[in-house]
């Protein structure tokens, strides 16, 4: 498949460079830009990152390889990532992801048939407060896992509702 | 005030005030009172160098982890040469049981945006960037919004208050890798690489982003510096504990009622926090095991806290560290052995793989935990991961191979008979 970025896209390009003093620095950016547009970076991806950016295909590479959110292969439409680190654990972490794995018919790391849901076991999210948690393709967070919030959450993405941002307080702050 | 005196605190990073996080509101309540202070009391402020020696003199240490001074790191910067000269402020905030910078960006974001603006003044810097981890895309997009109201205010810009200072302010964020949070691994990151640290010397100061001089502070480092300038140094180093003063954000997760994120002074009793600010143990149960200030410090048994303050001296007498004071609370039912393989298991994934003790050790942390958890382990692996730990540590370099060392060393000598009861079980299982 040709991949192509559009017009915006460009736009946006241009508007990323103009920060750094060198083009090198665009590229966890750029990389950023083709994701949000293709849905993945595979070779094909970075090759085009690569060429847009005037930089080399194995300098692409390296990057995006070396990070762990950029989906080097495509993936389900909702990408669950269930964070497990530590404080997660303590609290059920483990228990949410196999909930998952039984509700889903995947083992972690796979894709569902239909294509709707890629489960994934991550590390630390920095939501330690709220565990267990999990990220929805890499973008909202989903707080204090139960298995009957967990399974809502399920039925609300199958029918392609998305969940709100989950804003939680500090516990002692009295906003006056 | 005193540490003992928590319940009447004030807090001054994160306010009580309504809609701080909008620009109008922050401006109302004093926002960015003290960057124009800074930027035309020439009376107060003779130079830049005032500035630096302020917070120096107030003693911020950094609360990224390291708890180095703030204005003594600052104070390293070679003299502007006209050249550019760099600020990188470190949101990466990636080290398990911390979760407290995202509360500034959420919450208060201009506090930490004047707070990088007058440090940028302070050192002559050039050019601003904030580095959030790209997991936090909703605050990502929540700095950039801030960074741009601020924009549009002239807070940066060109002439900043009509003074002849001009500085640019950007965002930029990773995309997964722990390891960004070490500082020069962030500067790679940020000039588009792969997140290897560098290897000091030089050190950023003389050669950071792109080969010039740059300044790395945490998100609340930085948040606290526009009240040192408002209230000044005596004001700062009077709040909390002396060795280590100021208002933190303490971060409680784990078995607790009420997990969150806290604004108190330093110093603060670790049992009043679990037992007070925390809402106490979750269903009752006992307190076991507390991990003070994010995975990396080492653990203590409940009976090692009795007076035990959170302060660098205090938690150094207890044989740990303040760290991030992500504090992790563990209660009776806690399995060491899976909560230290579990740790394991995180440094091993998010070793860069550059250096050998490091790449290699932690594997094999991992792996020995792993036969020890799942009750194929001998008691002679337990001294075997000791051994391992003292090859790892201070043999590579950055501290990640310390970080993922300490826990090992600690949870193991500090849970001994709990780690040798579950070596022993498979060993009489395998005769």
């Amino acid at each position: 498949m040709e991949y192509e970025f559009t017009k915006e896209d460009l736009k946006e390009i241009e508007k990323i460079k103009a920060k750094y003093p060198e083009v090198m620095p665009a590229t966890l950016p750029v990389l950023w830009v083709a994701q949000n547009r293709f849905g993945h970076v595979e070779p094909e991806v970075q090759r085009l990152v690569a060429k847009t950016l005037g930089l080399p295909e194995a300098h692409v590479h390296g990057v995006a390889t070396f990070y762990t959110q950029y989906y080097k292969e495509k993936k389900g439409k909702y990408v669950l990532d269930v964070c497990t680190c530590l404080s997660c654990q303590l609290c059920g972490g483990y228990d949410i992801l196999e909930h998952l794995e039984k509700t889903l018919g995947i083992k972690k790391g796979e894709t569902t048939q239909d294509g709707k849901f890629t489960l994934n076991e991550v590390e630390c999210l920095g939501a330690c407060g709220y565990a267990p948690m999990l990220q929805i393709t890499n973008d909202k967070y989903i707080n204090n896992l139960t298995v009957e919030k967990t399974d809502k959450l399920i039925d609300m993405l199958k029918k392609d509702e998305e969940p709100e941002y989950e804003e939680i307080e500090m516990p002692l702050r009295k906003v006056k | 005030m005193s540490s003992a005196d928590w319940k009447n605190y004030e807090p001054v990073l994160i306010p009580n005030v309504k809609d701080i996080h909008k620009i109008d509101v922050y401006i109302k309540n004093g926002g960015y009172s003290a960057l124009k202070s800074v930027l035309t009391d020439k009376k107060k402020w003779a130079d830049s160098k005032s500035v630096v020696d302020e917070v120096k003199a107030a003693n911020i240490r950094g609360r990224g982890g390291a708890g180095f001074n703030a204005g003594l790191k600052w104070s390293f910067m070679p003299p502007a040469d006209g050249g550019p000269r760099y600020l990188a402020c470190n949101g990466d905030e990636s080290e398990p049981g911390t979760f407290k910078d995202r509360k500034i960006f959420e919450y208060n974001p201009h506090v930490f945006i004047e707070g990088a603006l007058i440090a940028a003044y302070a050192m002559q810097i050039t050019t601003i960037y904030v580095y959030i981890r790209g997991e936090y895309l909703a605050y990502i997009k929540m700095m950039e919004k801030a960074i741009q109201d601020a924009y549009d205010k002239g807070m940066i810009g060109k002439n900043i208050f009509g003074s002849d200072y001009s500085v640019d302010f950007h965002v930029t964020y990773g995309a997964g890798a722990y390891i960004c949070g070490e500082e020069t691994s962030m500067l790679e990151s940020l000039e588009g690489k792969r997140g290897y640290p560098r290897v000091k010397p030089p050190f950023p100061a003389q050669k950071g982003l792109w080969g010039r001089p740059t300044t790395i502070n945490n998100i609340e480092t930085l948040a606290h510096v526009p009240s040192v300038i408002n209230r000044g140094a005596g004001w700062f180093s009077s709040i909390g504990a002396e060795n280590h003063p100021g208002p933190i954000l303490y971060g409680i997760s784990g078995h607790v009622n009420r997990p969150g994120v806290y604004e108190l002074p330093s110093g603060i009793p670790i049992l009043d926090l679990i037992h007070d600010v925390a809402g106490g143990m979750k269903n009752g149960k006992k307190l076991k095991a507390v991990i003070p200030g994010g995975s990396s410090t080492p653990v203590l048994r409940a009976d090692q806290l009795e007076g035990i303050t959170m302060d660098s001296e205090s938690l150094r007498t207890a044989g740990t560290m303040l760290g991030t004071a992500g504090m992790v609370v563990m209660d009776e039912d806690t399995d060491m052995v899976d909560m230290l393989w579990r740790i394991t298991h995180f440094y091993h994934h998010e070793s860069c793989g550059q250096c050998t003790p490091c790449r290699e050790g932690t594997g094999w942390l991992e792996k020995i935990m792993l036969k020890i958890k799942n009750g194929n382990g001998e008691v002679k692996d337990l001294d075997l991961l000791l051994d391992i730990t003292t090859q790892m540590e201070g043999r590579t370099i950055c501290a990640l191979a310390d970080a993922a060392a300490w826990p090992v060393r600690h949870t193991i000598t500090r849970f001994r008979d709990e780690f040798e009861a579950r070596c022993k079980k498979s060993a009489h299982a395998v005769v």
